[in-house]
Parts: structure tokens; sequence; C-alpha cells
């Protein structure tokens, strides 16, 4: 099950760059939160920033309190311990090329020093049962590499491979913008499925997408969270003159 | 473009013939030097494999050298000593210079320290190996006052190690980055992302530099001349003077007697078959690196 | 851009209308709570692993303690070379490197007969191999047909790979012969005038070292210039052709000119090889300290010095001169070496490491 994470007055820069000013927020857990913005508005840094991600580049820094539940990110545990409990699904499907298909799923347990094989075995199946690839793949689970399957079967074999360390929330960064359309709605059709499980943030270019499988959606600009609300009020009923701008395409 | 404008002037035939000539004669010159380089390439193989072919025998690998004025004799010590010294070697030279590889692409990125240790080591590549040889007698032999077979490891080790710290950096550097961050993603502390991941999928790259670090110091004399010495007799004890071919060859190569010239003979074919066994090793090994690479 | 931003003034709270979203696309609260279970064993596991924090320090700390080894290497190999010198160091001073004397039974040493010969043989190298490297590597970038460029760099290659003692066994059995009989003797017909070919020719002697390590440096400076000139960009090429040169002024305004920086810089890194290769040069040069004008003359190098004479030095003062003749080689080596590194790294920037 998920748990709900409270943002207080995150601030992060990259070098002397502020990329992100004061960002207060709380994500409700087991729902699907998008963020949308324009490139380079801060929402990839936010979410890097909840699994402490950002810190592997030496030139980045953050301030402020993240709760994920009842645990102080930056307080409470060292990134490692956060980063197994918090699943991530990049831009670009990122499979480990020496692996079976089975390896990069059972990757995360594995690395982590669990050698028990049933279990590895049902969690390798549940896991891409529930990124919806088990049918394609189980004949040659062991057998064929990661890197051989298709962009959007790969994309869900790193879904499989978030899930398998029954993370209690998934944070996705634009996990569709490389793949064509058919694999975008599989995807788009996973979250939809995953969120009673899981506490997710999805980060999207794609208003559409966010409209279509997200229950709040919050709006970044340079740097900024501008306004956080329901998706349906966001996208029908915005408060802020900027988001409404950006919504219905007129933004510069 | 049908008409040339009327003050530039239409070029010559003389001149147009004159370059035509100068392109010919660099092709033709450029042609005559690659065949003069490969040249003495074939004229080494070729004598290397008819001398050296016919005075090898079964003596040869299971002897070891006979006293002066009597036939036969091997090389066999020298063939096992060589092993015993690069084994040394690649022990100590293998994790260290991978360790300071990984160092320089994993934790110091861009960083002024890592900068200085990789000029470095490329300097350190082109420190001549003789004085090497001379900074380990000066370190080790003189202190223990005998030669040993592992002042002779060391000394290659130490050659060894720029070689590989190189290769293992620019190996590493070629893993995308988003596999590491897959990895950290998961909760993978960062030296087991490092090891299981990084390292893992470059190792065909870095198994080929520590095979061409390998195959270069499997040939070196002068580090050891003054650090194995060399040895008449079998000898397994690392605080012992060691016999190792390269040695023999040299020792061979200078005495005065037509039996030794052939075995010095021998034992160069020995050693290059050899290396060059190593070498072909190497690119089959980077072409399969190329090839998993691009998929 | 916002100059020509359509705006539509909207009373606050009026709903928007998006035509491309039905309200029915919008997602619905999540379905039915699925059962709740108790922790599960992966959670469980995970939890209990430590904070990883001591385990990546102390790997962080082991690989950076073996980084700063070539450092520590590089001094060691300094400060050993100097306190074993020192004896010959205080002896002689400055006025060792300016010295003719080598005679160990007075005691009486100086460096300067190994210093010519050394420069001699390196100097003589780099005139034969140069022409000959640019030659071969002008000749795989831009000439030679496709399928002969790999196994012809290959065969290039191999040539690196041949143990130096063995390039010296040749060298003592098949050009020490040929310089005696046939080469010399020629050279001596037509150049002596010249006064470089004098005196008797036994066949060792500075022109065969010389000639012998002019083919142990072509591979390194062909592989490495060919790097350098396939690293112009074709579009430097191009522009040239398209002014209607011919192949070789292409190759030597497009190619030659925008690479000569790194060229130089792969020559200074064969001339590194050449001043401290030890074994083949020891075996055909002579080994008799002597500075004088013929090619045919015994001499005597830095490296070849401390290989002949090294482990029959008997007295401290031999040794310690040997090893500050040794001193002097490290330090040339390392500033040549570093101003050929910082030339070649100034072109090919990223390139793969080679071994040179």
């Amino acid at each position: 099950m998920g748990v709900g994470i409270q943002v207080e007055n995150l601030n992060a820069w990259y070098g002397n760059t502020h990329t992100l000013q004061d960002i207060n927020l709380h994500i409700p857990a087991n729902h699907a939160t998008a963020l949308i913005g324009p490139s380079g508005c801060g929402k990839s840094t936010f979410v890097r920033c909840l699994n402490r991600m950002h810190e592997t580049n030496p030139i980045a820094r953050a301030t402020g309190t993240i709760r994920m539940g009842d645990l102080d990110v930056y307080k409470d545990a060292s990134p490692v311990e956060i980063r197994r409990r918090v699943g991530m699904v990049f831009q670009r499907p990122n499979p480990f090329p020496t692996m079976s298909i089975y390896d990069n799923v059972a990757s995360g347990l594995k690395l982590n020093g669990f050698r028990n094989r049933r279990i590895l075995d049902e969690t390798v199946e549940r896991s891409l049962k529930q990124a919806a690839l088990w049918e394609e793949v189980k004949d040659d689970l062991k057998k064929k590499s990661g890197a051989s399957l298709s962009g959007g079967q790969q994309q869900r074999m790193c879904i499989a491979r978030a899930l398998a360390v029954d993370p209690e929330v998934l944070l996705m960064d634009e996990p569709a913008s490389a793949l064509d359309p058919v694999s975008t709605s599989k995807i788009e059709d996973l979250i939809f499925q995953l969120k009673s499980q899981y506490t997710i943030v999805i980060v999207t270019h794609n208003m559409q997408q966010a409209a279509r499988v997200a229950e709040n959606t919050g709006f970044f600009l340079n740097g900024k969270l501008v306004e956080f609300d329901s998706t349906h009020k966001i996208f029908t009923n915005p408060r802020d003159k900027r988001t409404e701008d950006y919504i219905t395409g007129r933004f510069g | 473009m049908n008409k040339l404008p009327m003050n530039q002037p239409k070029p010559s035939a003389i001149n147009t013939l004159r370059r035509q000539g100068m392109n010919h004669l660099v092709t033709v010159l450029s042609v005559l030097s690659t065949i003069l380089v490969l040249a003495p390439l074939v004229a080494i193989l070729v004598y290397l494999i008819y001398k050296g072919a016919s005075s090898l025998n079964l003596a040869f690998f299971t002897h070891i050298p006979a006293p002066v004025g009597e036939p036969g004799g091997g090389m066999a010590n020298s063939i096992v000593g060589s092993g015993v010294i690069l084994l040394l070697a690649s022990l100590m030279g293998i994790p260290i210079g991978i360790a300071a590889g990984i160092y320089l692409a994993e934790f110091g990125r861009g960083r002024l320290l890592a900068n200085a240790i990789r000029f470095t080591a490329d300097v350190l590549n082109g420190v001549p190996s003789i004085v090497m040889g001379i900074s380990i007698y000066s370190l080790i032999v003189m202190r223990q006052k005998h030669f040993s077979a592992l002042a002779g490891g060391v000394a290659l080790a130490i050659m060894m190690v720029p070689t590989i710290t190189r290769t293992t950096e620019e190996m590493l550097a070629t893993v995308p980055h988003a596999i590491r961050e897959a990895a950290l993603g998961l909760g993978v502390p960062k030296w087991r992302t490092v090891l299981s991941i990084s390292l893992r999928t470059a190792s065909p790259g870095i198994i080929t530099g520590c095979m061409l670090a390998f195959a270069r110091v499997a040939g070196e004399t002068a580090p050891l001349l003054f650090t194995a010495l060399g040895n008449q007799f079998w000898s397994f004890k690392l605080n012992e003077p060691i016999a190792a071919l390269p040695l023999q060859i040299y020792v061979y190569a200078i005495s005065p007697y037509d039996e030794w010239h052939r075995l010095a003979w021998a034992g160069s074919l020995v050693l290059i078959v050899m290396i060059m066994i190593a070498v072909t090793l190497v690119r089959i090994f980077a072409n399969r690196g190329v090839l998993k690479g691009a998929s | 851009m916002s100059l020509t931003r359509m705006t539509t003034e909207r009373e606050p709270g009026t709903p928007l209308t998006l035509p491309s979203l039905a309200p029915a696309q919008f997602a619905a609260p999540p379905g039915p709570e699925p059962v709740e279970a108790g922790p599960s064993p992966i959670r469980e596991f995970l939890s209990k692993r430590g904070s990883g924090r001591f385990a990546d320090s102390s790997f962080a700390a082991v690989m950076l303690v073996c980084a700063l080894s070539i450092f520590a290497i590089v001094l060691f190999i300094f400060f050993i070379l100097i306190s074993r010198s020192k004896l010959s160091l205080t002896a002689f001073g400055w006025k060792f490197f300016t010295r003719e004397a080598w005679d160990p039974v007075a005691g009486d040493f100086g460096a300067l007969p190994f210093i010519f010969g050394t420069l001699a043989s390196s100097f003589l190298a780099l005139l034969m191999a140069v022409p000959l490297a640019l030659g071969v590597a002008i000749f795989l970038t831009e000439l030679c047909p496709r399928p002969l460029r790999a196994p012809i760099s290959f065969l290039t290659e191999l040539l690196a790979a041949i143990p130096s003692v063995v390039y010296g066994l040749w060298a003592v059995f098949v050009l020490v012969p040929i310089m005696r009989d046939n080469l010399g003797p020629f050279l001596y017909k037509t150049l002596g005038w010249t006064g470089f070919f004098e005196g008797s020719n036994f066949g060792v002697g500075l022109l065969t070292a010389g000639i012998i390590l002019a083919i142990m440096i072509l591979p390194i400076i062909s592989s490495l210039t060919r790097d350098i000139m396939t690293a112009v960009p074709n579009s430097q090429r191009e522009g040239v052709l398209a002014l209607g040169a011919t192949r070789w002024e292409m190759i030597r305004t497009g190619v030659l000119r925008n690479s000569r920086i790194g060229i130089v810089g792969a020559v200074m890194l064969g001339l590194g090889r050449a001043l401290g290769e030890t074994m083949a040069v020891t075996m055909v040069i002579g080994n008799h300290p002597n500075i004088g004008k013929s090619l045919f003359a015994p001499a005597n190098t830095l490296a070849s010095v401390i290989a002949g004479e090294f482990s029959e030095a008997t007295g401290d003062l031999y040794l310690s001169a040997l090893i500050e003749i040794g001193l002097a080689l490290f330090l040339v080596t390392i500033v040549v070496n570093a101003i050929a590194r910082l030339m070649v790294w100034a072109v090919t920037r990223g390139a793969p490491a080679r071994v040179a």
C-alpha cells in the first residue's frame, strides 16, 4: 500500500540555478498525481528530489522537508533506503543490457542481496503481470536479454523492475515520451490499474495524459508550483491565469 | 556556372599538370611508405618463424638450459618463470589499475584531482621500462640484498597500472548514465551499482585493456634485468632469482654460441606466439564488445 | 510572441471549454480497494538492509587510494632515484651532464656521451620514422581501399606488439650483417664525402640503432596520427574538395593543417619512446661512450649504459652515477611525454586511450 507525501518549503539548486522555489504540496496516498508544465520548469527535478536521485549529480542540492508517510526523507534515512521504498521509471527505457528479462526484473532484489529463489520467482511473475508483460515474455524470461525487447516492452519491463521491490511510491518521469501511441496507451492503462495500490507521481508534458490518468494535477512554471488541485478543477476551472494559458495552449 | 568570370585566369594546362603530378607523387609515396613499414614486419616474422621453428623441439619445452658446449637443453624454466612473474604482476597490477579507473570514471568526473591523476597515468605510461627496473632494484633488491621473482613482478605490475587505468576509465565512460540511474533508483548502493552494473556492462572492453597491458609487459626485458635477474635452473620461490623468457632470449642472443642463438630464436618465436594469441583474443573480445554496445 | 498571444477575458468561476477534453475522459477515482495483506517478505527484507553508507564510503575510499597510488608511484620513482644517486649528485653536481669522462676505474663520471648517443639515435630514428609514419597514416585514412584498411592497420599494430628483445635479436643477426656488408659500404661510397659515414664499419653503431628505433616507433606514430586524422571532420575534406582541389591538396589543407598539433604530439610520443628504448639499442649500438660525427661509430645511450653496466657496477659512486643517469632519463621522458600528451589531448579529446 502506498503512503502520502507531504512536501514543505522544498528548494533545489543545480550549481547556481535555483530550479525549485518554495514548493509546498500534499500528494495523497494511493492516487495518481500528475505534474505538468513546459520543459525546464522543474517538474523532473521535483520528482528526483522525492527519492533523492538529484543528489547523484554532485552540483545539485536541496533544502526543505519531505515526509513520506511517517518518514522524513532527508533526515531519517540514507538515499539508498529511501530509493528502496520508492520505485522510479525514467523517461527512456533503461534495461540492464547484460541481464536477461528475469534478472532485469529481479535486479532490485538480487543486487540488494535477496537470495530466496522461490520468492524471487513469484515476485518476477507478479511484477510482470502487474506490468502487463507476463504473457508476452513468460516463455523466454531467462533466455532473452532485456535489451532485446521492443521499446514499449522495455518500458513495461522497467515498470515491473520498479514494482518488484514492492515500493510504496512509484515515480514516473515522462514514462511514455519515448514511445509510440500504442505503447503509450498501454502504459496509461497500467498506471490506471496500479494507482489503487501505489502512490503514483507522474511527470508529463502531455496534458491529455495527465487528464486521463491522474486525480490531481500540479502545474509547474519556472521552478514554482503555480497551482495544485484536482485534475478536473485544473483543466476546467483553473485559479491562475498562467495555468489557463498553458492548458489552453496559449503559452509562449 | 557555365562561364568563368572575366577577371579570373583560366587554369593553365601546365598548372593542372603540376597539380595532378603532385597528387600522383604523394599517392605513390604513401603507398611506398606503407610497403616500407610492412616490409620489416614481414621480414622479422618470416625470419623468426624460419629460424625459430627449425630450432623448436619437445626438449625446448621440457628441459632447462644445457651447460655451455653441450647440445640440447630448453627453456622450460624460463617459460614457467615468465608465467610466475606475469601472474604476480597481474595479481597486483590489474586490481589496482581497475580500481583507479573506477575512481576516474565513477567518482572523479570533472574534478581537478581526477584530471591530474589521468594525466599522471598517461605520463607514467611513457616512463622507460629500464627506469622502472632500477627503481624497483633500489627499493626491493637493495633492501633484501638479493634479486627476486617478487621484485620482477612488482616492476611489471607498475608498468601495467596506467594502461589498465586508462582503458577501464574509457570503457566505463561508454556505459550509458541511464543504466546507473536505473540501479541507483532501485535503492542499490553505489558500490554495488559500480561493480554489478557499470563494470559488468563494460567488462569486454576492460578485459581487452588488461590483455593489452599483459601482452605489453610479457615481452619486457629491461625491468627484469636487475630485479628477477634470470636463473639457469628451476626456481619457484618468490624471494629468489627466477628465469624469464625475454631475459633468457637476451642472454642467449648476445652470447657467442651458435647453439644458444638457435635457442634464442626458438624462445622469441614462442614469446611472439604467446603475445599474438593474447592480442588476437583481445581482437575477438573487442569485436564482441562493439556488437554488444550497438544492440 | 507575447504580443500576438490571444487572451480571452473570463469571469472567475465560469468553466473553461476545452474541445479536446470531454468530461468523460477525466480520471475516475480508483477501483475497488485491494485486499490488505501483511507486510510482504520483500518489504521486510529490504527494510532490514543497512543504509549502505559505510560500504559506500569505504568503497569510494579504496578506489581513491588506488587512484592516488599512481601519484605515489611517480613520486616514489623520483625520490628513490634521487636518494640513491646522492653520492654522484654531490660529487659532480650539474657538471655531471656536461662532462665527457666515463672512467669507472678512476671513479670519474660524466653523462655527456650518453646524452649525445640518446639524442643522436632518437633524432636519426625520427628522421626516418616520421615521413614514413605520415605516409602510412595518409594511406590508411585517405587512400586505402576499404577492405585493406583493417588488415593493414592490424599489421602495423602488430609491429608494436613485438617485444624489444626480439627486435634486438633480429637486428643482431639480420640488420647488423646488412649494415656491415651492404648498406654501410654503399653509404660510404655515395655519401662518404659528408663525413657522416667515416671510420671502420662493424655493422653496430649509431646508424643501426637509429634504424631499429625507427622501426620500433613507427607503429606508435602512425597509429596515433591515423587516429588524429580520422578525427578531422569530413566536412573539412568536402569543403576543400568542393573548391576543385586535388586529393593531395585536400589532404594538405583540409587534413594535415587541421591536425598538425596532434601530429606533433604523436611525434613527441614516439620520441619519448625512442629516448627510453633499451634492449634493442643495447644489442646493436656498440656500447662505447663516444661522441663523434660518424654514424658508423659505436655509441651508448642513457638507457643502454644502464642496461649494460648496472649489474657490473662495482663501487658505490659507479652505481650512483648510473642511477643518476636513470634519474635524468626519467625526468626527460616525463617532460617529453607531458608535452606530447597535452598536444594529443588538445586534438583527440575523448578518443579512446591507446597503448603507446
